[in-house]
């Protein structure tokens, strides 16, 4: 589904990403974990297109299309999703008319009719009540004066609105208490299907403890130094990141 | 509450200004008003090069079309121009070997002001220029200095032996024609410093000039020109002082400071002329110009500015940003109390692409005095993303006082983002009473809070001088509360 | 008869004409009216138009539009006619007390002043100063001083006809008043409408004032509103301003607030050539409460300028100010707001913003929020931004698969809306938010709702263009 192939990323002359790879199969759970700094959010930012940053080399092709042509909201409309690590409080803009409008675009993007307000209402009923949402939360402007936790949480309806081939949940995990953070994995759990993947990106293996993933990859000075399975993740808990890196480091001096 | 705090207002408001004594010295003085022929003495006092008294004709010229500024959030009676002396010079010799020849007199005066310039002192690593009266008495640490190529001294002593610079810079950011009191002040200056820093050059001291007013019915027209060469960087403190009188003296100063690329100035001020007695009986009057040019790509120019002293104040430290990607900032602490009235702020004129500035003002008013807020942020078509920021709070500690806020925004291209931001309150009640409940007395817990309100400001400020500040804003506000 | 006026300035042909035309000014006003015109007059020469020199009038040049050879009514030229076959400013589901200005004149159907069962009296100034001398006497003048403003001097020297309200006490008006001014005339028109609403204690009262011109011609109104809110007074004020490219309008709004009452002014400016808006409330009692708003949508070479002055003058009243505004082309906006609390005006609250929006490297906005405070025991703030659409924000929309021309529509709706939601009204708010929804969408013209006299090729259209963010 997802395929990057070495992958260099700098923003203002500094190199964030260099020679990334990732292959990403669909049914897939990926995460990957690191220290602060070494470009996890960069790369999720880049998969959904921001363009703050620049692609020196590499490339990312997502179903078989150069996903780096595309403008972030054909991505979003071909199914990829990002759970932001900071969701931007849009004022004004109400969670209704925002997620109607992103479900049509999308819609009449696949050349299906666009939703009824009924349907849509309707929908919407149903995704709250899988990531528990209070009524409310949707009639209030996007994510204006929520809380860390209904943020994310409204992540994640709104990933179950938009049923995304492919999730990217971005830190998803911080800031969240243990009852959020059950709230969040059990949304992300329902959605999981043998046709979408998703990529969990964070810095504990807590989350990972509710949404068990297939690979585990360690993302250090821009690349991925070590993969492997659900248990790497236990391993990094208990011995840190200073022992990858300095594997890392070993190895570069190869 | 509110009787008692008034209370401890009045009482605490009437602290002493510790600085008010005179010194006697002989003086060497003008007569009394302004003709061509005050300017021609002046300029013959300083044995100064014609190119510099034609200045002076050409500004003073000017500066009788013009009609004094009176747009200002201040009240005062007319000020006759022909009743000031315009030079008054500590008589001594011709010139100084080293600080042993400097009158005795003077220098308990500026020991009195707490400026170090004996020597040990000197090792706190700040060089002084000190100015009394419009004329410069000592400049300490020149050879050092003058190792690394910078240039540290009087004015005078700059037009003497570094006239190609003077003439190359002098009025370029501040030109005579810029405002009635620009004009006046090209017209009859006397002395100020002039620092050069060379290519390169970081200065290694702080440099520091104390300004003091010490004759009567004297004005003080300094004025300060400071060049940062390419990659250079200096920082540059004012001090500020007079006698009490009970008459209104005249300070009416320039500073022009000019950053090439990629240099950076930093000047700090801490002003604190003698602002009047409790029934606003005498006190200076503040008229000052000060711009800096961000000439080069890269530079940056920052004003620090603890404005406690003078009746009045009329000054804006303005920044023309120029170059691409430059930098200006401006921090102010504005405190008036009695009757004192201060109107001061800033111009952040943005003609560069990628321009940045930066305005906190923290303006804290008491007794029955006025503190306006007055600044421009200006983003021409040209300057493509050009961003500004500006905070300007007001502290009203009594509730006869006034603070006011001006700000003018004229943005000119789509990409800039301009964004002010302002309130005004009084000291609040719930902060006072937490720390009285802790057991702190009603004046430190006022002079904790307010210490707290400007310490965003205060904290830009160099080491030496924030101490200074801190003690300052204490003295002049402890208990200030209504 | 239109009186042509000849190639003297216009400050001279002003004060010429008022002599030689005085019987016609004077008409039936009362002796009280005519005095106050005199000093009117007096303090128009002495202090002219305003001029670029003045503080507040630095970014606003008027110059040109007074080198236009205006003609001016003296005589009432309307008719009773019937308003809706030439014009209809219909709010769905907002029933309404309709009246209509035609070139500054009462125009009616029945009677120029209505008495209705629960006292209250709508309907021509001039009319009102013949019934109820009384009342236009004590009122006249109050609240807008000739003494401080040009504008509202040459107003006052000719007044003859306008608006009256006068809602007693306790009496809470259904239904909504709604004052269409138009504006129709093939040669250069100056006019000068008064207008006065009187709200007696505790009366409610509704006024949606609608500014429409019929025809392209250059036009320049001069208005002059005096509200009074008496205690516990209720008033709401909407301004709709829809006018074409070259007409030029000035309202000189006087809010007077006693103890307890409410006001709230929301203007919103859709289109117009030159549009200055001055607003000056005085809260002159105690717990007194005041809300403005203000939303201008401008392109092309239209220039709003709103001036907003609030004197706190008491203790313990509210203000809120909100303005923001969308720019296009060569569009320019300024706002100046000054909020004075005065050393009696202890627990004061007083809040403004203004928020602007440019699209292109032409347009220009200057803004002024000022403060000037005299009383320790307040709560002020104000703060002022000038920008595009928040980049993190647009990002956000685009990422859930919304394309950039949707974003942009959506958060600039948003951006309005925050004015827009102000209007207490329901059916008016989403007649309003439909009209700024189609202002931002290029879908409206200042034709509109004119059924008759567009003489032009076609309806005008405006576009703000997407794009261009």
């Amino acid at each position: 589904m997802l395929s990057i192939k070495d992958l260099s990323v700098s923003i203002n002359g500094k190199t964030i990403l260099d020679g990334f790879n990732l292959e990403v199969k669909a049914g897939e759970v990926h995460a990957i974990m690191g220290p602060n700094g070494t470009g996890k959010s960069t790369l999720a930012s880049v998969i959904a297109g921001r363009d703050m940053f620049d692609v020196d080399r590499g490339e990312i092709t997502y179903r078989g299309q150069n996903l780096l042509e595309m403008a972030p909201e054909i991505r979003a409309r071909e199914g990829i999703f990002l759970g932001f690590q900071y969701p931007v409080e849009i004022p004004g803009v109400s969670m209704a008319s925002f997620m109607r409008t992103a479900i049509n675009e999308k819609r009449k993007h696949l050349g299906l009719e666009p939703m009824s307000g009924a349907e849509f209402l309707k929908l919407m009923e149903e995704k709250k009540k899988l990531v528990e949402i209070h009524s409310k939360l949707t009639n209030r402007s996007v994510n204006e004066g929520f809380s860390g936790g209904e943020k994310k949480k409204n992540e994640i309806f709104q990933m179950a609105l938009l049923e995304p081939r492919l999730a990217i949940l971005d830190e998803t995990d911080s800031g969240l208490d243990i009852d959020a953070l059950k709230v969040v994995a059990n949304g992300v759990n329902k959605l999981r299907s043998p046709e979408n993947a998703t990529i969990i990106i964070t810095h504990y293996q807590r989350l990972l403890d509710f949404i068990i993933p297939d690979y585990v990859h360690v993302l250090f000075d821009g690349r991925i130094v070590k993969s492997g399975d659900k248990s790497l993740a236990l391993e990094l808990e208990s011995k840190g990141y200073e022992w990858v890196k300095k594997e890392a480091n070993m190895a570069a001096a190869h | 509450m509110e009787d008692k705090n008034n209370d401890i207002l009045e009482e605490v408001t009437g602290s002493e200004y510790k600085y008010g004594f005179y010194t006697d010295v002989e003086m060497e003085q003008a007569p009394k008003g302004l003709t061509e022929d005050t300017i021609r003495f002046i300029s013959a006092k300083k044995n100064e090069p014609e190119f510099m008294l034609n200045i002076r004709l050409k500004a003073f010229r000017h500066w009788q079309t013009l009609k004094e500024p009176r747009w200002a959030h201040v009240q005062y009676p007319p000020i006759d121009y022909q009743d000031i002396i315009y030079y008054s010079a500590p008589l001594k010799k011709p010139k100084l070997e080293s600080l042993n020849e400097v009158d005795p007199e003077l220098l308990e005066t500026f020991e009195k002001l707490g400026i170090p310039l004996e020597e040990q002192k000197m090792l706190a690593g700040v060089a002084v220029d000190a100015v009394m009266d419009s004329v410069s008495v000592a400049t300490t640490f020149r050879s050092t200095l003058a190792e690394k190529g910078v240039i540290f001294c009087s004015f005078s002593e700059a037009v003497q032996e570094y006239p190609e610079l003077i003439k190359k810079y002098m009025g370029t950011v501040v030109p005579y024609t810029d405002n009635f009191f620009a004009a006046l002040n090209t017209a009859v200056f006397s002395d100020g410093s002039f620092v050069f820093i060379p290519k390169g050059v970081k200065c290694p001291l702080e440099l520091s000039t104390y300004f003091r007013i010490n004759a009567a019915n004297t004005g003080q027209f300094e004025r300060t020109l400071i060049v940062a060469e390419e990659g250079s960087y200096v920082s540059y403190m004012e001090g500020c002082t007079a006698p009490i009188r009970d008459e209104n003296q005249l300070h009416a100063a320039i500073v022009e400071i000019i950053a090439h690329k990629d240099a950076e100035v930093k000047y700090s001020t801490v002003q604190n002329w003698w602002p009047g007695d409790k029934e606003g009986k005498g006190g200076v009057y503040n008229f000052v110009t000060k711009r800096g040019i961000c000439e080069g790509e890269n530079s940056k120019i920052s004003w620090t500015q603890v404005e406690t002293g003078s009746a009045i104040t009329w000054k804006y430290p303005s920044l023309i940003l120029r170059g691409d990607n430059s930098t200006g900032e401006f921090y102010s602490v504005a405190v008036t109390n009695n009757h004192q009235q201060a109107d001061t702020g800033t111009k952040m004129i943005h003609l560069g692409k990628n321009t940045r500035s930066t305005i906190i003002s923290k303006g804290i008013s008491a007794g029955f005095s006025n503190n306006s807020y007055r600044g421009l942020v200006k983003t021409t078509r040209k300057a493509e993303n050009a961003r500004n920021f500006s905070q300007c709070d007001s502290l009203l500690l009594g509730d006869k006082c006034g603070a006011h806020t001006f700000p003018y925004i004229e943005v000119g291209n789509r990409s800039s983002i301009v964004e002010h931001e302002a309130t005004t309150s009084k000291i609040s009640e719930d902060q006072l009473f937490y720390c009285l409940q802790r057991g702190i007395d009603m004046e430190s817990a006022i002079g904790l809070i307010v210490n707290g309100y400007a310490k965003e400001v205060l904290s830009k400020l160099p080491m030496e001088f924030a101490v200074e500040a801190q003690k300052l804003l204490s003295i002049s506000l402890e208990g200030s509360v209504g | 008869m239109t009186t042509s006026i000849n190639t003297l300035p216009l400050k001279d042909r002003l004060l010429s004409l008022f002599y030689e035309n005085l019987p016609h000014i004077k008409g039936n006003a009362t002796p009280a009216a005519n005095r106050l015109r005199e000093m009117a007059l007096a303090a128009f020469e002495r202090q002219g138009f305003p001029n670029p020199k003045m503080e507040n009038w630095r970014f606003s040049d008027i110059s040109q539009l007074l080198e236009t050879e205006f003609a001016f009514d003296f005589h009432n030229q309307s008719r009773p006619f019937d308003i809706e076959k030439i014009f209809t400013c219909d709010v769905y589901d907002l029933d309404t007390f309709s009246v209509t200005l035609l070139n500054g004149w009462f125009v009616y159907k029945n009677a120029p002043l209505t008495r209705l069962s629960n006292g209250t009296i709508i309907g021509s100034l001039a009319k009102a100063m013949e019934v109820y001398p009384e009342i236009v006497d004590e009122y006249l003048g109050k609240a807008a001083s000739a003494e401080k403003s040009g504008l509202v001097a040459l107003n006052t020297a000719f007044i003859q006809d306008g608006l009256f309200i006068y809602v007693p006490e306790g009496v809470t008006l259904e239904k909504p008043i709604q004052l269409i001014n138009i504006v129709d005339s093939q040669v250069p028109l100056l006019l000068q409408p008064r207008h006065m609403l009187i709200a007696e204690k505790g009366s409610n009262v509704t006024l949606v004032n609608c500014d429409h011109s019929l025809t392209h011609n250059v036009s320049l109104t001069n208005t002059v509103m005096e509200v009074f809110a008496h205690p516990e007074a209720i008033v709401d004020h909407y301004k709709i301003q829809n006018k074409g490219k070259n007409s030029a309008l000035f309202t000189n709004t006087f809010f007077h607030l006693q103890k307890k009452s409410q006001v709230s002014s929301n203007i919103i400016t859709l289109n117009g050539g030159f549009t200055r808006n001055n607003l000056h409330v005085t809260l002159q009692e105690t717990e007194t409460h005041a809300d403005l708003n203000g939303l201008y949508l401008v392109d092309r070479n239209q220039h709003v300028d709103n001036q907003v002055f609030i004197d706190h003058a008491a203790q313990g009243c509210f203000s809120n100010q909100l303005f923001k505004g969308i720019l296009d082309d060569q569009a320019r906006a300024v706002f100046s707001g000054k909020i004075m609390v005065r050393r009696e005006a202890q627990q004061t609250l007083a809040y403004q913003n203004n928020k602007n929006l440019l699209l292109t490297d032409e347009a220009k906005v200057n803004t002024q929020p000022h403060l000037e405070i005299y009383a320790d025991d307040v709560k002020c703030s104000h703060g002022a931004t000038v920008g595009q659409l928040d980049p993190e924000a647009m990002f956000y929309l685009r990422s859930r698969g919304i394309s950039e021309k949707s974003a942009r529509q959506l958060m600039m709706l948003a951006f309005a809306d925050e004015v827009v939601q102000k209007i207490s009204i329901e059916a008016l708010r989403q007649r309003i938010g439909s009209m700024v929804e189609r202002r931002l969408k290029g879908e409206l013209s200042i034709c509109d709702q004119c059924v008759l006299h567009c003489n032009d090729k076609g309806p005008t259209t405006f576009n703000i263009d997407m794009s261009k963010i």
